[in-house]
């Protein structure tokens, strides 16, 4: 008899719970929603101004979506200025990031494996000063080296941008040194009693299980080097060397009577490298960022 | 100043370190022997680049902060000339560094709490986390490119389109970048706009954070936010931290934005540090200047973290304590 009574009542109850789980859910994702459509909302209005022809982009400035989409936009700014279109911006770009990135990843990876596996005298201390370094603002640098590249001739080269990243990054070091710790050094020692140099354990045993910790410092090494404005204003002054973000910048500038619409294009079609990593990799992304905590 | 190396790698230890150290020490002595030549080319190509890029730099740094020297003329040895301009002659100096802690002290804590409040909203199970993760993570990824800053430019622009809400509103346009007291925010708001990768991390923090420790709270009838001030903050404390240092100093580096968006006007309320830094140095070609406001910053820059690092014994709680 018990169980009679309760059950409709508890029925009730669980009906009520789900009704309240419902509108919960529902009210999460309104207020995720909404809010996460305002972080993107200034991207989407780019995007939009983009394809408007140019006399409708500051008179409809709220519409989202653009009554016609015409795609003249992009074609005129890619004409780029001074007689240089922006495929010569792209190519040097490319040329600068790519190379950048292969240089700081490889060093990383290799100096990370000193760090991690190898016992030297010094290592303590050499370790410390690097972590120091992390704490040394570009700008106390930046002067003296400007100096020495400008008497070596290596302004309006690529050489002062490319030549320090041999050198690895500190945020790489580490992140792989993370990394590589969290490997068991079973094999390291196995192949080492089966004669291994270092040099073989790191290219044999650690190398091909650094893959996913190399993934992620290539994708901010792509990042940090694609969006690079400081470096490239101060070494590239010939406007044939320009990479995108400079050229992006003069072409924002210097156009007295600015074809807002070509700008906008332009500034779209430099996003969509970064944003079409942004899709294929987001995991390794956001791994990278989560377990290590590295980039502010 | 090992200090703050030494504390580094705390929030990594969060993740993954209590297992290795052990494992390590272990198996350390037996196998592998010293190996002073393998280690030291190993790790040769960072030791190279810092002595000539790093060590070689801020020594010549050093001297020139003592010169009046600019690349076309060479310089002189002036003594403390520079510093003593800097802090007793240029105005500009002076309302750049006031620019550059308004903007850290407004952007940074804004920038964190945000990126606690958001992860905490997405630390949930519900359907759709990975695109919002997506959607909020987004401005980080592009944020610090010249082609956001040219937009933000045009956003809060006479004609822009918060200024065509505003209107459409019933409200009036704001001249956002002509007015001292507005032009700053922009920039500001345009930093906290990329929250993205403090919330990723605080992210992987809120996952650590064992669940049985809300549902015992529960039983003792604590409510959510007894459970947010007792539980999850004491335990982000060391991200929190990790956090809050590393967003300082890249906020004293801030140069892409101001350069862009405002070029330090008006009346030099968004002169940032490196934005007046390089006026002086590039522009201007005062090099030994610009030098000597380097070393003041890096100066600031470490006074700032010392007291950060002895501050936080007081607020910063590392769960080894209680083991």
């Amino acid at each position: 008899m018990e169980n009679v009574q309760v059950l409709p009542q508890s029925k009730n109850l669980r009906r009520q719970k789900r009704t309240k789980e419902l509108r919960n859910s529902l009210l999460y994702h309104l207020g995720v929603g909404l809010l996460g459509l305002l972080m993107l909302y200034p991207i989407l209005w780019l995007i939009s101004s983009s394809l408007k022809p140019a006399d409708l982009i500051w008179t409809t400035v709220y519409d989202l979506v653009p009554a016609e989409i015409k795609l003249e936009n992009y074609i005129n700014g890619w004409q780029g200025f001074g007689g240089i279109t922006f495929a010569t911006f792209y190519k040097n770009s490319f040329i600068y990031t790519i190379l950048s990135t292969v240089f700081t990843v490889v060093s990383s990876a290799v100096v990370a494996f000193g760090f991690a596996r190898i016992q030297f005298r010094g290592k303590r201390i050499w370790f410390g000063i690097m972590l120091l370094t992390l704490m040394l603002p570009d700008q106390v640098l930046i002067i003296p080296q400007y100096i020495v590249f400008s008497q070596l001739n290596w302004i309006n080269t690529f050489l002062p941008l490319l030549i320090p990243k041999l050198g690895g990054s500190v945020f790489f070091i580490f992140m792989i040194i993370q990394f590589i710790r969290g490997i068991p050094i079973d094999l390291d020692e196995a192949a080492m009693i089966d004669g291994a140099s270092q040099f073989g354990v790191f290219y044999h045993i650690i190398l091909p299980q650094l893959k996913p910790a190399v993934i992620t410092a290539a994708i901010f090494s792509f990042y940090w080097t694609w969006d690079d404005f400081f470096g490239p204003l101060i070494y590239l002054t010939n406007p044939n060397l320009y990479t995108v973000s400079v050229a992006l910048r003069n072409f924002s500038d210097t156009t007295s009577l600015t074809d807002w619409g070509a700008v906008f294009a332009m500034l779209t079609l430099s996003l969509v490298p970064v944003f079409a990593i942004f899709v294929f990799f987001q995991r390794y992304l956001v791994e990278g960022i989560a377990t290590t905590g590295l980039k502010g | 100043m090992s200090k703050p190396a030494a504390a580094i790698p705390a929030p990594g230890s969060v993740t993954q370190e209590p297992v290795q150290p052990r494992a390590r020490q272990k198996t350390k002595n037996k196998n592998f022997k010293q190996n002073n030549l393998a280690g030291y080319l190993f790790i040769s190509p960072w030791l190279i680049g810092f002595l000539l890029f790093g060590l070689i730099p801020l020594i010549m740094s050093f001297a020139l902060a003592f010169t009046d020297y600019d690349i076309l003329s060479g310089g002189d040895f002036i003594g403390l000339d520079n510093f003593h301009r800097m802090f007793f002659e240029d105005a500009r100096y002076g309302r750049s560094v006031l620019a550059t802690f308004r903007y850290v002290f407004a952007s940074v804590p804004l920038r964190l709490i945000f990126a606690l409040a958001i992860a905490m909203l997405l630390n949930t199970k519900r359907r759709g986390i990975y695109w919002y993760r997506a959607a909020y993570y987004v401005p980080s990824v592009i944020g610090g490119s010249v082609a956001v800053a040219v937009m933000w430019r045009q956003i809060f622009g006479r004609d822009g389109v918060v200024n065509a809400v505003a209107n459409l509103l019933g409200l009036e346009s704001v001249n956002w970048f002509g007015n001292p007291d507005t032009a700053i925010w922009t920039l500001i708001l345009l930093a906290v706009w990329q929250f993205g990768s403090p919330m990723l991390i605080f992210l992987a923090g809120l996952r650590q954070i064992p669940q049985e420790m809300y549902e015992s709270a529960s039983i003792d009838g604590a409510n959510g936010w007894e459970k947010f001030m007792r539980i999850t903050l004491p335990l982000l404390t060391p991200i929190i931290f990790f956090n809050l240092i590393l967003q300082t100093i890249s906020g004293f580096k801030v140069f892409t934005s101001a350069f862009i968006v405002t070029g330090g006007a008006p009346l030099d309320t968004t002169l940032f540090y490196s934005l007046y830094l390089y006026n002086r140095g590039f522009a201007n070609f005062q090099m030994g200047y610009a030098a000597a406001m380097a070393w003041v910053m890096l100066v600031i820059i470490a006074i700032l973290t010392a007291i950060s690092f002895k501050l936080s014994s007081y607020w910063v709680f590392y769960e080894t304590e209680v083991k």
